[in-house]
């Protein structure tokens, strides 16, 4: 029997994987693959067809997510991903995009791009995965990084206000928004499930250890002593007030579903103004038979 | 390669008096563009303006951006959704786009960019013209890849160059750019627009064979590879990341000297096929002015009174600024006294003129710095100097 065969020796999310690419860059006790792992579980939990799935990513360790999973896939520039999806989206509007990056990539450099598309209640689903840091190019300081915690550009401590990226989210028009840790697998494959179904802009933040800079730098352990962090500090509160869930240096983490409204998306807005004020010589845009 | 007649929804049939911006429009709609990214930017503005004005009646998606990194970006991915892709811009907006134009060379993606271009450097002289962007266009992005460069004198040309360089983006899946100025943009002018069926389009190369055998990045015979749409069940993979023919990356010398010299050799060795140079009374010429854009038509001025004068003068109007006609040129270099070139920058494409011309034949710069077209006399002058 050959070894592809033996039932024992199959991941379950190898059907979503680039096998041929494996094993992947990220270090030991990374929180980026249980992610991945979650997203893998959502897409077969979910049946959606994969074949309508798209998965961008920018630059940074989260980044690389694109290159991983059997999907059709662009692997983008810094911070771009978002509105290439846009363009994407648009194009295609029968497509299901994904943009997994990192709060560098998202939240930093593209931070421009993030709170325009959803100003635009834009259709994607934004997986967030932050790890505090910039850590593929060493562990600088982040616009996520809490005050009080060491980056090799903060090598003082950061003394910068960092966002709080669900109150961001929903503070520019996002209709879902979520926040876990890589502690929470299964309520992570939920949020994605649920983002899955939603039309509209979707947020899912995912508070992950990176082991190998921030949490060296700031001496906080290795990936369990981060994951026991997160167990005894994070709290689950759906529906709170995203004004309120603020992450301070190791303090409390307020995880949970914030936010799921309905609210017509940017091609729905288009298609419902430019027929109103257009009449017959609209066609609307996007829909089946387009 | 597959050619195709336009879709008449887009096509405007007819005798129009249009500037050029409004042409650059009408030509990509015509040349079947359904999707436009922009951001507003003097003198460039009205393209996007009349393709918001239109497209909701052809059906596509006109999307302003929150800037030109994103309308840039957001091109990337509808080509690669498989809709033919637009935006334009001017200097400050073309700065910005450098990041993803490399993105779209490195993906091989076909799409169009036209710069109406105004005086710099940064802000420069917005409603005031310029061609100060040539070089840029050429290596602008970081790292080594080719791209092609239209130059349109007039908004007919508008038209009809930005058809072309729908035509050339889809054939050698590169971005292709329209690099027109506030003079031909802002000028209005008559623009005719033939029947639909006249107009003759290029369709993407699709790839059509099995699923799980595609890919991206390896090229055809004609070092084109296919392409596919995302959606249509291929799970394929692209990267700017240095990449394989899978799509993969390979982060190492060998795999950059291929994927390296396939952007630039594509270009270069599809260069017979894609220059083209308009040539009067070149055999007899002692003197050859090479110009382009709205240059070459303060050109024909210069050069009717340097005829009336006796001096022997033949031009070249650049259409494709790049490739640039190396072998052209290098040929005449050995036949004339000199060559003189005008443009409305502080010499850019003067410095190819010489390169070619590799110290056969000199090249005469008649720089201007932006704000206006030159002065005919200037190029007169010039010329009577070359002769001497």
């Amino acid at each position: 029997m050959k070894k592809e065969d033996r039932l024992e020796e199959r991941n379950p999310i190898e059907d979503f994987l680039r096998m041929d690419r494996i094993p992947h860059i990220w270090c030991p006790g990374c929180g980026i693959g249980t992610v991945v792992t979650s997203f893998a579980e959502a897409l077969s939990k979910s049946k959606i067809d994969l074949d309508k799935v798209a998965i961008l990513s920018g630059i940074g360790c989260t980044g690389r997510v694109a290159g991983y999973v059997k999907l059709d896939s662009i692997h983008t520039t810094h911070g771009r991903a978002v509105p290439v999806a846009t363009g994407l989206k648009l194009a295609n509007p029968e497509l299901k995009v994904v943009v997994f990056s990192g709060d560098g990539d998202i939240a930093g450099i593209g931070g421009n791009h993030f709170i325009h598309a959803a100003r635009r209640n834009m259709d994607l689903l934004i997986i967030c995965v932050n790890n505090f840091n910039y850590a593929m190019t060493g562990g600088q300081v982040a616009a996520t990084t809490p005050i009080g915690g060491n980056a090799s550009t903060a090598p003082y401590g950061n003394f910068e206000y960092p966002f709080s990226l669900p109150y961001l989210a929903e503070a520019c028009g996002a209709t879902y928004v979520a926040r876990w840790t890589a502690l929470h697998l299964r309520r992570v494959t939920k949020s994605i499930q649920e983002a899955f179904k939603k039309r509209g802009f979707s947020f899912i933040e995912v508070i992950t250890p990176c082991v190998t800079l921030y949490a060296r730098r700031n001496r906080l352990g290795d990936g369990l002593n981060l994951l026991k962090y997160y167990y005894e500090k994070s709290e689950i509160q759906h529906g709170a007030d995203t004004r309120t869930v603020d992450i301070s240096f190791q303090g409390k983490l307020i995880v949970g579903k914030f936010v799921d409204k309905e609210k017509p998306t940017f091609l729905d807005c288009m298609n419902e103004h430019l027929a109103k004020v257009l009449g017959d010589k609209y066609q609307p845009y996007g829909v089946k038979n387009d | 390669m597959k050619k195709v007649k336009a879709d008449p929804k887009g096509v405007l049939t007819g005798s129009h008096y249009l500037d050029g911006d409004y042409a650059l429009a009408e030509g990509a709609l015509a040349a079947g563009c359904r999707f436009f990214a922009g951001y507003p930017i003097t003198p460039s503005t009205e393209t996007a303006e009349r393709f918001a004005e239109r497209i909701p009646s052809v059906g596509g998606v006109f999307i302003q951006m929150e800037d030109e990194l994103a309308s840039i970006a957001a091109l990337i991915g509808a080509a690669w959704g498989g809709k033919k892709s637009m935006t334009v811009t001017s200097g400050p907006g073309f700065s910005l786009m450098m990041e993803n134009i490399g993105l779209a060379c490195m993906l091989e993606t076909p799409l169009v960019i036209a710069n109406v271009q105004r005086g710099g450097p940064s802000t420069g002289l917005p409603t005031l013209t310029g061609q100060q962007d040539m070089m840029q266009v050429k290596w602008g992005s970081h790292g080594d890849y080719k791209i092609i460069a239209l130059s349109p004198d007039s908004p007919q040309e508008c038209f009809d160059l930005t058809i072309e360089a729908f035509n050339l983006s889809e054939i050698y899946r590169v971005p292709t750019f329209v690099m027109t100025d506030e003079c031909v943009g802002h000028m209005h002018e008559k623009v005719v627009i033939p029947p639909a069926e006249e107009i003759e389009l290029v369709e993407r190369k699709w790839y059509t064979g099995p699923k799980n055998e595609y890919l991206p990045f390896k090229p055809d015979k004609d070092m084109v590879p296919f392409m596919v749409k995302v959606g249509d069940g291929y799970r394929f993979h692209v990267t700017g990341l240095t990449h394989d023919e899978r799509g993969y990356p390979v982060i190492n010398a060998e795999c950059q000297d291929v994927c390296v010299r396939h952007l630039n050799d594509k270009i270069t060795n599809n260069a017979d096929k894609i220059i083209r140079i308009d040539e009067d009374q070149i055999d007899t010429a002692e003197i050859i002015v090479i110009s382009y854009g709205i240059t070459s038509r303060v050109t024909t001025r210069a050069v009717r009174k340097a005829r009336e004068a006796g001096i022997k003068v033949g031009t070249i109007r650049l259409i494709t600024v790049w490739p640039f006609p190396e072998k052209r040129i290098k040929e005449l270099a050995k036949k004339v006294k000199a060559f003189v070139v005008p443009e409305i920058n502080y010499g850019q494409v003067v410095q190819e003129v010489e390169r070619s011309a590799a110290g056969e034949a000199p090249a005469i710069l008649v720089p201007h710095c932006g704000g206006w077209v030159h002065d005919p006399d200037d190029i007169l002058q010039a010329i009577k100097e070359a002769a001497r």
